[in-house]
């Protein structure tokens, strides 16, 4: 992305580019994201009284809880200026390894999701090795490794989906209710966002990815070690989208050959709508939680609306390219 | 003029090394496949390397521009179902059907460009919320697999020209010397180089940017939907098919890459990209003639591809100045 870069961060911006004064204040993006939601419920209950409903939006909440835990590992990487196009095959491969795992018996039930989340993680670090280290676009890289996953995957399950049924922990979080009926996979997700907005916001590591996605050479000659960085992201990355796979796995309790493919493109449109810039650098957790719930709304809305599928595909890029234009356009060269 | 020749060779390496690579792999296949390099052998490898190759082509012209279009596929597969329904009956109305598939690919470039340019989003999100609506209309068309296309003008492009000589190579060649020379000759297409080497400088230098970035986005979408022409030709149907939109933009990258075009914009040629795609196709059909399992056959084109990548990271060995390696 040899894209237009100017020097950001002038004194008393941070690296997120929001002034301490601003800080308090909402991130026109979000406000949009948000706003957007309400337009989709308030569509919704239109239509019908039930989308309004408790059930309904908890239902939504725990299907939105996958795309969220895949989103939260795409918006990392997008946060570097990198892509992470390997999320189709790295979810598979975490709800494969899991569900395989279980097969093995007692002690690999127990470890089943460690087993399924370290399998993306280890897919993961040969992202952030070719990234970071080897200095190739990552869009390549991971268009390569998630070829290597595929063909790993197709080998082991002999190109059919796989029989092994996913384990009981696996089943549990993903479709379980324990605390005051909220889902388990919306609990699940909120950990996993909490993890991610203390680790980007109060970590070294977390700052030192804002910096890199505003420029790498500063960071680096700040003496952040960006390789190291670029690597861990990636690492983070593939282990979240590998947990997604494992919580898709336990909601379908057993794993496919496709399960990722309907995850990459939603994943980045959801990171985007919510404010993050696709060049790095900028960009708040909060926002992709809006995106995500907007894009789940969204492709529901759409069905309970019965609306034919082709109708389907073209609102939802149509919506994605107006929203983008309503707050998500670049610089003039100008400017 | 000596030094006029090294210069010469150096900004065709990629092309000239991915032209090696593909004569030597596509010899190991014709020397050990079963049956000989039979004119048979040659038409059906060329009409799959050449359907890759014009999407690999589509993707270059975006790709010099230092963007990139990830609607390739999805184009050539509404190409697809659309000329599954309009490319038949007699002559007239099978050349206007023709003439309809490429102009609504121009139109899907030239919307494409419009966004990029004037609304000022980056290519990558663009084109997977365009690659959206253009698949979403495909499979409005053609909700499930069918149509037929005019059988005459089909064999005669995917067949063989006497001789033995593959049409479908003719085809190529005939693409490279109406769009590819053009566009390269022309001051549009060294903008668009200039553009994909720096945009700032580019800038600065009063080099016609939107129109470069304008035309190479409308290139990509008329290349587009002459591959999806040729599929059509080539399986007589017409399918809305996701997976493969997707598979053929993946693979116009991968392609794109072996052929020795930089992603970052700015170097590289069609030509590369195109003895990419050839390349890129016969490493599959190499597994095929050693015997590969089938199941074995993705995992190896994977991690020749990661071979393929990782060997970029050679430059990493004249990197004099660590600074460098931080863009």
């Amino acid at each position: 992305m040899a894209e237009l870069r100017f020097p950001t961060n002038p004194p008393g911006r941070a690296f997120d580019g929001t002034t301490h004064a601003r800080r308090r204040r909402l991130d026109p993006a979000i406000a949009w994201a948000f706003g957007c939601i309400a337009l989709v419920l308030l569509i919704g209950s239109l239509y019908s009284s039930s989308f309004l409903s408790p059930q309904y939006l908890l239902q939504q909440l725990k299907v939105a809880s996958f795309l969220g835990v895949i989103a939260t590992g795409a918006m990392i990487v997008i946060l570097l200026g990198q892509i992470d196009l390997s999320v189709p095959w790295v979810v598979a491969v975490g709800g494969m390894m899991a569900t395989a795992a279980t097969g093995w018996g007692a002690f690999g039930e127990a470890l089943a999701i460690p087993i399924g989340v370290g399998c993306g993680i280890a897919l993961g670090i040969v992202n952030g090795i070719g990234v970071a280290y080897l200095r190739i676009p990552s869009m390549v890289v991971t268009l390569a490794v998630n070829a290597v996953a595929q063909g790993l995957m197709i080998v082991h399950t002999g190109g059919f989906s796989p029989q092994d049924a996913s384990s009981r922990a696996m089943r549990v979080i993903a479709t379980g209710d324990s605390i005051a009926g909220i889902p388990n996979a919306v609990i699940v997700w909120a950990v996993v966002g909490v993890a991610a907005v203390f680790l980007l916001t109060r970590t070294t590591f977390g700052r030192t990815v804002y910096a890199i996605g505003n420029r790498e050479r500063a960071a680096y000659l700040s003496g952040a070690r960006t390789r190291r960085v670029v690597m861990t992201a990636f690492a983070i990355a593939g282990g979240l989208s590998a947990f997604g796979g494992v919580l898709l796995a336990g909601y379908a309790s057993k794993a496919a050959q496709a399960m990722g493919d309907p995850y990459l493109l939603p994943a980045i449109a959801a990171v985007v709508l919510g404010g993050t810039s696709i060049l790095g650098g900028r960009g708040n957790y909060l926002g992709t939680v809006a995106g995500v719930i907007l894009i789940t709304l969204l492709q529901s809305i759409l069905s309970v609306m019965q609306m034919p599928e082709f109708g389907r595909h073209v609102t939802y890029g149509v919506v994605i390219i107006a929203m983008l234009l309503i707050y998500g356009r670049g610089r003039r060269h100008y400017d | 003029m000596s030094g006029d020749w090294s210069y010469r060779l150096r900004e065709h390496k990629g092309t000239l090394l991915a032209f090696v690579a593909f004569v030597v792999m596509f010899t190991i296949y014709a020397a050990n496949h079963p049956a000989g390099l039979n004119a048979n052998v040659a038409t059906t490898a060329a009409n799959k390397g050449v359907l890759l190759a014009i999407v690999a082509m589509a993707q270059t012209l975006v790709v010099l521009t230092s963007g990139i279009d990830l609607s390739v596929g999805m184009v050539m597969v509404l190409a697809n179902c659309l000329a599954s329904s309009i490319v038949v009956g007699s002559p007239v109305q099978a050349a206007l059907g023709v003439l309809a598939v490429l102009v609504v690919g121009l139109v899907c470039g030239a919307i494409n460009g419009f966004i990029v340019i004037y609304g000022r989003l980056q290519p990558i999100v663009t084109t997977i919320a365009t690659g959206a609506i253009f698949y979403g209309v495909a499979l409005g068309l053609r909700p499930v697999p069918g149509g037929d296309v005019e059988t005459t003008l089909a064999d005669a492009l995917t067949g063989q020209l006497p001789g033995g000589i593959p049409a479908s190579l003719v085809v190529l060649l005939g693409l490279v010397l109406v769009v590819w020379l053009p566009f390269r000759r022309s001051v549009t297409g060294r903008a668009a180089y200039a553009v994909g080497s720096s945009e700032v400088a580019a800038y600065m230098s009063g080099v016609p940017i939107r129109r470069a970035k304008f035309v190479a986005y409308m290139l990509s979408g008329l290349l587009a939907a002459l591959a999806g022409l040729f599929l059509t030709f080539i399986t007589y149907t017409g399918e809305a098919s996701a997976a493969n939109g997707n598979t053929y933009t993946l693979y116009s990258i991968a392609a794109v890459v072996l052929g020795g075009v930089s992603l970052f914009g700015g170097s590289g040629s069609a030509v590369g990209a195109i003895f990419g795609a050839f390349m890129f196709r016969t490493i599959g059909d190499l597994l095929f003639v050693f015997n590969v399992e089938p199941l074995w056959q993705p995992l190896f084109q994977g991690i020749v591809l990661s071979a393929a990548v990782c060997l970029g990271a050679v430059r990493l060995l004249h990197v004099r100045n660590r600074l460098d390696l931080y863009g």
